[in-house]
């Protein structure tokens, strides 16, 4: 008996040592908002579940548009567009994906009270036309429409239905419902276990449509806050991929053994919105010296960035002038020129516009967000400090920060924006240019409304062909360059590590598609 | 005895102490006499920090970020004008440490004050009122020390920034971790004083201010409190350290002093990021300087206990 328990033992342990070679121990700095797909539009999130979900069309590990679930797609009529389904897919819990799967989530996700909304613009209703043929009924020509649905999943109706979870959450307003932690789609992995902010376990899904490019048996996903502590973990073999590696270690890293740095140029673009009110929202002078652009300008010959490249973000960022990275559709070189540094011509535009002496604002940044989003603003308020301004620095958790941002209790405050999911310049034309209102510019700038870029982004938005919707979004995009509604920064580096055995693409919209990793021996 | 309390404001007193037998101890212990030193220096380096200091670690105008993660000065590659180096941010260390450990002392301080008054006065009450006003008091002090203390003050910690607007914590970190460690540690004072005055109101002194006509409260300030201040000076030093200690835990945890107002505790938190980028000296330095202080006030505490103890003598 003894014996016989002991080759059990023998053969478990081996049984063991062989699977988890295909097993990938993944760190990212924080947990997901849950594992609705419709409950947040946060990026990392979205991926995260895209593992266990699928859209109608997704991205492939070139930002390139293929076909998912849906395998074929025309224009009937510009405001219908029909969608024929992928055949003998099934959900993870053995359920037939078809049409009404598609019709219930293509509905959640749009519905008023869903955080995606935004996200899909325009759609009005989905029509079932048998079950394996949709048609999207739109409220005009819509030619980001397949970009749009890349980050759409379908979940099965059956299932939202038995655990009464149709309706839609709002994870950023704390609201779970049974989608929070149980999943059921048709993607690569299957949800095994979920423990918040410990541990998330997914296993590979056998019955998947598509012939995987990974090996991997099971994805086991920690989140580590302390960017140390996850340097650490990584080091001691005791993960295999994190994101983000912090820079400052970047060194360290390569040095080790058996592990690398994975860095590239990244999409995201970080910049400075600047409030244009009529009033400041902690200042010391009265009304708003930040509409005078001749201030702004001050503040952007203040800031160094080279400087602030070289030492904060170790030689890996890209300084720009511009708002979208070159890999996104509608940048032009023209965009990339700045203002140079020049404490000097800062200090004389202040004098200039009347405020010699300088004033106060608050600088608004979050510390959990971007790429050494706190040292950036701590530096940048030096340097501002040195050209004879008083900012009052404020850095706190990126839920704390864009609830100010959302509400405009921001004087000067960073944003990031890689225009994803369209990676297209009239993401950043409809969110952060166009004049508040309606469901263009959540994150404009208080006080800024320039009346031909709202021209140009309505005109950008139903333009089909590419060539004119290219030509407005540069001349919409360089107009606001000119009126400096953003002070841009730099480009963020993609900055992941991981063991030598891993092999992962990383696509410049800094997402972890993990469908595509690969763990050798 | 009584004049104990006086010692360390009035030099007349001082005088006086010169000649006692806690002094004769003190002349002739090394630990005693090394701490005292060390904590004298550390204490004149925090109260004339504006003095010592290179550079303004608060004034962001002062740093330049062309001098930032220098080495100490004797390294390779150091520059004379920061003498233990920079951080990421190029703060001169010799001058943040200087102001961090202000900070830290001022916490340590005050906590320990908020703590002694508090611990006191209940102490005090209950050991003289006594029945359901002590029970009272000291069921509470129990159900508090069944909690480990940084817990508690944690806990404190996390209710006074939930009551608080977010922009106001800055401002109020200071205050809000005096009042989360002064509030942990109140226990020890009042059962020690509890202690002390039961076994002080059955003397014949008490009895006769009470015959006297003297009322609870006189009794209680003026002729009780006196006589059971001794033990409290123990505790007051040894707790000094880990006020110490308990401010830079919970700066290390990040619920502390904020990045841009660094105490030891919070310039550990940010080194500590760097640990693995070859900037050892940002982690170094500060933790050197508290373990020293920590060290100096408890050994302090520790010899003062015993010479205070005529069972040791």
């Amino acid at each position: 008996m003894l014996r016989h328990l002991m080759m059990t033992a023998a053969a478990a342990t081996l049984f063991a040592t062989g699977a988890s070679a295909e097993t990938l121990r993944f760190a990212t700095a924080r947990d997901v908002y849950g594992l609705d797909p419709h409950a947040v539009t946060d990026s990392f999130t979205n991926i995260f579940t895209h593992h266990l979900y699928e859209p109608l069309v997704r991205y492939d590990a070139d930002l390139k548009i293929e076909p998912a679930l849906a395998t074929s797609w025309e224009v009937i009529e510009p405001t219908r567009v029909r969608f024929t389904l992928r055949e003998g897919v099934t959900f993870h819990g053995g359920e037939a994906f078809g049409a009404d799967d598609v019709q219930v989530s293509l509905m959640r996700a749009v519905d008023p009270k869903s955080p995606l909304r935004g996200n899909l613009p325009g759609l009005k209703a989905v029509e079932i036309v048998d079950d394996l043929t949709v048609d999207l009924i739109l409220e005009g020509p819509t030619p980001l429409l397949n970009n749009y649905l890349t980050n759409i999943f379908i979940l099965d109706k059956g299932w939202l239905e038995a655990n009464n979870a149709v309706a839609p959450i709002d994870a950023s307003q704390g609201e779970e419902g049974y989608t929070t932690n149980n999943a059921n789609g048709t993607g690569p992995f299957k949800l095994e276990s979920r423990r918040p902010d410990a541990l998330n376990v997914l296993v590979a899904n056998d019955a998947w449509w598509d012939t995987p490019v990974h090996n991997l048996t099971r994805i086991e996903h920690t989140p580590i806050g302390s960017d140390a502590t996850r340097v650490a973990a990584l080091l001691s073999g005791e993960i295999d991929l994190i994101e983000p590696a912090p820079l400052q270690d970047a060194n360290r890293i390569e040095a080790a053994d058996g592990v690398r740095m994975l860095q590239n140029p990244g999409l995201r673009s970080i910049m400075m919105g600047i409030n244009m009110g009529d009033s400041l929202v902690d200042g010391n002078v009265d009304g708003n010296p930040l509409k005078d652009i001749r201030v702004r300008q001050a503040l952007y010959h203040a800031i160094n960035m080279d400087l602030i490249r070289d030492r904060i973000m170790r030689g890996k960022s890209r300084v720009t002038g511009s708002l979208i990275a070159p890999e996104v559709n509608g940048y032009t070189e023209a965009m990339d020129a700045r203002l140079p540094y020049d404490p000097e011509r800062a200090k004389a535009l202040l004098a200039e516009a009347g405020y010699p002496n300088g004033f106060a604002f608050n600088l608004n940044c979050p510390n959990d967000r971007y790429v050494n989003d706190e040292g950036i603003c701590q530096a940048m308020a030096a340097m501002l400090a040195q050209a004879g301004l008083e900012p009052r620095l404020v850095t706190e958790p990126r839920q704390m920060h864009f609830q100010k941002v959302d509400n405009r209790q921001v004087d000067v405050f960073m944003l990031g924006w890689a225009t994803l999911p369209m990676l297209d310049g009239f993401s950043v034309l409809s969110a952060m240019l166009a004049t508040p209102g309606g469901e263009y510019g959540t994150f404009t700038p208080a006080g800024y409304s320039n009346p031909r870029v709202d021209e140009l982004t309505k005109a950008v938005a139903t333009e089909v062909d590419p060539e004119k919707r290219n030509a407005m979004m540069i001349e919409a995009l360089m107009l606001a360059k000119d009126d400096i509604a953003w002070l841009p920064l730099h480009q963020q580096p993609l900055s992941w590590a991981a063991r030598d055995t891993v092999e992962v693409p990383q696509a410049a919209d800094d997402l972890v598609r993990l469908w595509y990793a690969r763990v050798t021996k | 005895m009584t004049d104990t309390t006086q010692i360390k404001t009035t030099p007349s007193a001082l005088t006086r102490l010169w000649n006692s037998d806690v002094a004769w101890n003190f002349r002739r212990s090394w630990t005693a006499r090394i701490s005292s030193v060390l904590i004298l220096i550390l204490f004149a380096a925090a109260l004339f920090a504006p003095l010592l200091a290179t550079q303004n670690p608060y004034d962001i105008s002062q740093l330049f970020l062309l001098d930032s993660e220098l080495p100490p000065a004797w390294i390779e590659g150091g520059d004379p004008r920061y003498f233990l180096g920079t951080d990421e941010q190029a703060r001169d260390l010799y001058s943040s440490i200087l102001y961090g450990l202000r900070l830290s002392l001022i916490v340590g301080f005050a906590s320990v004050a908020l703590a002694a008054v508090v611990g006191i006065s209940l102490g005090l009450l209950g050991g003289f009122v006594g029945g359901m006003v002590d029970g009272a008091i000291m069921r509470v002090a129990d159900i508090l020390l069944s909690f480990p203390a940084i817990l508690v003050a944690l806990l404190v910690n996390g209710i006074a920034r939930g009551v608080l607007p977010p922009e106001r914590h800055a401002d109020a970190a200071i205050w809000v971790l005096i009042l989360a460690i002064g509030l942990t540690n109140w226990v020890q004072y009042a059962r020690t004083v509890r202690g002390s005055t039961m076994v002080e109101r059955q003397k014949e002194y008490v009895q006769a201010a009470r015959i006297n006509g003297v009322s609870g409260m006189g009794i209680m300030l003026q002729h009780i409190l006196p006589n059971v201040l001794g033990p409290v000076l123990v505790i007051a030093t040894i707790n000094l350290g880990m006020a110490v200690l308990t401010e830079a835990t919970l700066s290390f945890l990040g619920v502390g002093m904020p990045a841009t107002q660094p105490s030891l505790g919070t310039l550990i938190r940010i080194g500590n990021e760097y640990l693995f980028s070859g900037i050892w000296w940002v982690v170094i330095f500060p933790s050197v300087v508290l373990v020293a202080l920590v060290l100096a006030v408890n050994l302090l505490g520790d010899w003062l206990r015993d010479a205070l103890n005529p069972k040791l003598r």
